[in-house]
C-alpha cells in the first residue's frame, strides 16, 4: 500500500516539474547510455570465456575471473561514488503523516537495490555463467557463483551509500574514497596483502560449499541495517542542524574592488562558492581535473595521439568553467526575484561570472605547466585549449544558461541529498569538449599539429575580440527569458 | 506616483487581477487587504516587473515599469524570503544591497544603526548566515534591507506576518515615520485588519482580483472592514 503511494508521488513530482522538458531529454539520453552499456556488458559476458582461454591458456577461465572480482569491486565503488546517488524523496511532508518512518527508509533503500548499477553486472554474469554450464562445469556451482556475484553487486551498492554519507558529512568530498581504494589497490599491487586472491579464494570456497553463501548474505544484511540506521537518523528535521551552527568568518574581499562595477557580484560569487556545499564541490573537482592528464601522458601508447592533447587541454583548463558555468544563473535562483527587482545591470552580473570563469582557466593553465615534462607539444596544446576556453566556451556556457530553468536550492539540508553531483552534470560538458577536439583533429589530420593549434587559437581570439558584442547579445537573451526564469525558479523541484 | 491603468493579469482563462484605475499619490501609506487569492501578491509582482501584465500598464513616477528599468533606483521591496541571500550574514547582505543601490558601507551602517531597537539584538553581529536565522528574524533583515538607499517607493508584502508582537508595534512606527515625515510612498499588504488600519492612510480591498472598496482610513474603517470580511465569509 505505502509503496504504491510513494511511487505515485514520485511520478507526479517528475511529470509536474517545471523542468520536465530538460529532465525528459536527459532521461532519454541516459536511456541510450544504458542500452549502450547493457550491450557492452552482454558482449563482454559472451566473449569473456574465449578471451580468457586465449589470454591465459594455462589457467581455468573460471578461476581467472574470480581473481578479477577484487578489482571490479574497487572500480565499481569509484564509479558508483560519482554516478549513483541515493534516490531522493521529499520526506518532510510525510513525517507528520500516518506513515511509518521505517517504511520510508525501507522504500528508499529498496528502490536503490533496483538501481541500474546492480542490474548491469547481471548482463555479464549471466551469459558467462551459461557459457560455463555449456562447457560442462557443475551447474550447481555455477548457479551459486552467479548468486554470489549478484550479492556482491548489492554489497557494493550499500557500501557506496555508507561511503557517500560519511564523505558528505566530512566535507572532504571524494578524498577518503580515493585514499581507501588507492591503499587497498596498492597493498594488493605490491603484494603486501593479496586481496585479489583472498576474494577469489572466498568465492571458490562458497561455490564448493554453497552453505557458505550465508557469509556474503550476512555482510549484505549488516550493510543494509547500517544504512537503515544512518537514514532513519536523518529523518528528523533537526538531524542536520545539531552538528553545526557554523561560526561565520567574514572577510571583505577588498581586492575584488579592482574589477570595478563587477565587484559586488564577484564577492557574492566567491562567497557562494565557498559557503555552500554544492558549489564548493566544483572547487574540489579541480583536483581531479588538474591530475587528469596523468592518466594519459605517462603512457607511451598515447604519446603520438595528438588529439588527446587537445582534449585534455580543454578538460584540464576548463573543468571549473564547465562545472560552475553550466549552472549559471541557477546558482542564484534562490534570490533571483530580488536581483531582478534591484537596480542592477544585467551585463555586470554576467560579466562577473565571465571574469570568474576566465580567471579559473588562466590559473589552471598555469598550474598545469609542469605537464611540459611530457613534451612541448602538450604545453602548447594546453595553452591553445585555454585560449579556446576563454574565447568560445565561456560564451557558449553563458548563453546556454539563459535556457536554464531548474532551480538549485542552496539552503536545502534535505535528508539523503548527499552531494548533488551526478552523471547529468557532465552531459552538458560534452559539446563543450567535442567541438574543439573536432576542430583541432580536422586541422591536425589534414594539415599538421601546428595548424590544429592555430585553428583553436584563432577561434579563441575571435571570441575575445568580439567580447563586447557577444556579451551584449547574451545579455539580451537573458532579458528576454527573464519572466520565464523568475517563474521557474519560484517553483520547488 | 503610482498609476495603474486598465491593468489585468490572466492565466489561461482565469483572470487573477483586473484594476481599471488606481492612483497612489506620493507620500501615501497605502494598504492592500483581501483574502487569499485576491491578487495582492500578483499586483506587487506586476509593480516590480516580476511578471508581465496581460493588458494595461503601471507607471511608477511616470515610468512604465515593464518597458523601462528606470524605476528601479527609487523603488525597493521585500516580498518574501526569496529576496534574501541565505549564505550571507545580515551585515554582508545589507552591504551588498547598499552597493547595488549606490551606498557605501558608512551610509549603510548609519542607516542600519537606527534600527537597533527593531532588531532587538538578534540580527547584527550574530556571526550567523541569514539561512540560519528564524523566519521572523529573516523578515526583519529583509524589511530593513528594503529601506537602504533612500527609496521613494517601498513595497512590503505581508510585513507583519511571522513577527512577534513587540516587533510588529515597532514596525508600525517605522512605516508611519516613513510616510509622514520622509514622504515615502509605502505599499503594504496584510491579512491583519487592525495593523493596516493603524498604519495606512488609505486601504483598498481586493476581491477576486478586483477593487471592491477604496477607503480613506478613519475611526470607522476597521469596523467597516470587519463587517465586509464577515459578510463575504457567509457568501
Amino acid at each position: 500500500m505505502k509503496i504504491k503511494h510513494f511511487i505515485s508521488l514520485e511520478w507526479k513530482q517528475f511529470f509536474r516539474s517545471a523542468s520536465l522538458g530538460k529532465s525528459l531529454a536527459i532521461k532519454i539520453f541516459m536511456g541510450f547510455m544504458a542500452v549502450y552499456f547493457m550491450v557492452s556488458f552482454l558482449a563482454l559476458g559472451v566473449a569473456l570465456f574465449p578471451i580468457l582461454k586465449k589470454a591465459f591458456p594455462e589457467q581455468d577461465p573460471f578461476t581467472v575471473v574470480n581473481t578479477f572480482v577484487f578489482f571490479w569491486i574497487l572500480g565499481d565503488l569509484i564509479m558508483r561514488f560519482f554516478f549513483q546517488k541515493l534516490p531522493v524523496m521529499s520526506v518532510k511532508p510525510l513525517l507528520t503523516q500516518k506513515v511509518k518512518r521505517n517504511s520510508i527508509v525501507h522504500y528508499i533503500l529498496g528502490k536503490s537495490a533496483l538501481s541500474f548499477f546492480n542490474i548491469l553486472p547481471l548482463f555479464a554474469i549471466v551469459p558467462f555463467g551459461l557459457t560455463l554450464i555449456f562447457k560442462d562445469y557443475n551447474a550447481l556451482t555455477v548457479v551459486v557463483w552467479m548468486i554470489t556475484m549478484f550479492i556482491i553487486a548489492l554489497i557494493i551498492n550499500f557500501l557506496n551509500f555508507i561511503i557517500e554519507s560519511v564523505s558528505a558529512e566530512s566535507e572532504l568530498s571524494f578524498l577518503p574514497l580515493i585514499v581507501i581504494t588507492g591503499t587497498l589497490f596498492g597493498l594488493n599491487y605490491f603484494e603486501v596483502i593479496s586481496f585479489s586472491s583472498i576474494v577469489s579464494d572466498g568465492i571458490i570456497a562458497i561455490t564448493n560449499n554453497p552453505l557458505l553463501v550465508i557469509i556474503p548474505i550476512g555482510i549484505l544484511i549488516g550493510l543494509y541495517l547500517y544504512n537503515f540506521k544512518l537514514l532513519k537518523h536523518k529523518l528528523y528535521l533537526d538531524a542536520s542542524l545539531k552538528s553545526k551552527t557554523q561560526e561565520v568568518k567574514t572577510s571583505d574581499l577588498a581586492w575584488t574592488r579592482k574589477f570595478g562595477d563587477v565587484a559586488p557580484f564577484m564577492q557574492l560569487d566567491l562567497k557562494l562558492l565557498w559557503r555552500n556545499k554544492r558549489p564548493r564541490s566544483t572547487v574540489f573537482i579541480l583536483i581531479i581535473g588538474v591530475l587528469y592528464g596523468l592518466f594519459f601522458y605517462p603512457n607511451p601508447a598515447f604519446q603520438d595521439k595528438e588529439f588527446l592533447f587537445a582534449f585534455i587541454g580543454i578538460f584540464v583548463t576548463g573543468i571549473f568553467l564547465i562545472n560552475f558555468g553550466q549552472f549559471i544563473p541557477a546558482w542564484d535562483s534562490g534570490y533571483y526575484k530580488m536581483l531582478m527587482s534591484q537596480n542592477i545591470k544585467y551585463e555586470d552580473y554576467l560579466k562577473s561570472k565571465y571574469v570568474l570563469m576566465t580567471t579559473s582557466v588562466i590559473i589552471l593553465v598555469i598550474i598545469t605547466i609542469p605537464y611540459v615534462y611530457f613534451g612541448w607539444k602538450i604545453l602548447i596544446a594546453h595553452f591553445a585549449a585555454a585560449i579556446y576556453n576563454i574565447g568560445v566556451n565561456t560564451y557558449v556556457i553563458l548563453l546556454a544558461g539563459s535556457f536554464n530553468r531548474k532551480k538549485i536550492d542552496l539552503n536545502q539540508r534535505a535528508a539523503f541529498n548527499y552531494q548533488g553531483t551526478g552523471a547529468v552534470q557532465w552531459l552538458l560538458g560534452i559539446p563543450l569538449m567535442l567541438f574543439p577536439i573536432a576542430i583541432f583533429s580536422i586541422f591536425n589530420f589534414a594539415i599538421s599539429f601546428e595548424a590544429g593549434i592555430i585553428a583553436l587559437v584563432v577561434c579563441g581570439v575571435v571570441g575575445i575580440v568580439l567580447h563586447k558584442k557577444l556579451m551584449t547579445s547574451i545579455t539580451k537573451k537573458y532579458i528576454t527569458s527573464k519572466y520565464a526564469m523568475i517563474s521557474a525558479f519560484d517553483q520547488d523541484n | 506616483m503610482i498609476i495603474s491603468n486598465d491593468l489585468s493579469k490572466t492565466y489561461g482563462s482565469n483572470t487573477v487581477l483586473k484594476i481599471n484605475n488606481l492612483d497612489i499619490p506620493k507620500g501615501q501609506s497605502f494598504g492592500l487587504v483581501g483574502n487569499n487569492g485576491a491578487g495582492k501578491t500578483t499586483y506587487f509582482s506586476l509593480l516590480l516587473d516580476l511578471i508581465q501584465p496581460t493588458t494595461g500598464y503601471i507607471t511608477n513616477n511616470n515610468i512604465r515599469v515593464h518597458e523601462s528599468e528606470d524605476w528601479k533606483p527609487f523603488t525597493s521591496a521585500f516580498i518574501d524570503e526569496s529576496f534574501l541571500i541565505g549564505y550571507l550574514t545580515a551585515e554582508e547582505y545589507f552591504y551588498f544591497i547598499g552597493e547595488l543601490r549606490g551606498q557605501n558601507k558608512a551610509d549603510v551602517d548609519a542607516l542600519v544603526a537606527q534600527f537597533a531597537d527593531f532588531f532587538h539584538g538578534e540580527i547584527l553581529n550574530q556571526k550567523k548566515y541569514l539561512r540560519d536565522l528564524s523566519k521572523g528574524n529573516q523578515k526583519k533583515a529583509g524589511i530593513v534591507a528594503a529601506l537602504i538607499g533612500n527609496p521613494e517607493v517601498i513595497i512590503l508584502d505581508e510585513p507583519f506576518a511571522n513577527l512577534d508582537p513587540t516587533t510588529q508595534i515597532r514596525l508600525k512606527g517605522i512605516i508611519k515615520d516613513l510616510a509622514e515625515k520622509q514622504g515615502v510612498t509605502v505599499l503594504i499588504s496584510s491579512h491583519d485588519l487592525l495593523h493596516v488600519t493603524d498604519v495606512c492612510e488609505r486601504i483598498v480591498v481586493l476581491e477576486k482580483g478586483e477593487i471592491v472598496k477604496d477607503l480613506i482610513t478613519s475611526e470607522a474603517t476597521l469596523k467597516e472592514l470587519e463587517a465586509h470580511f464577515a459578510a463575504s465569509e457567509t457568501l
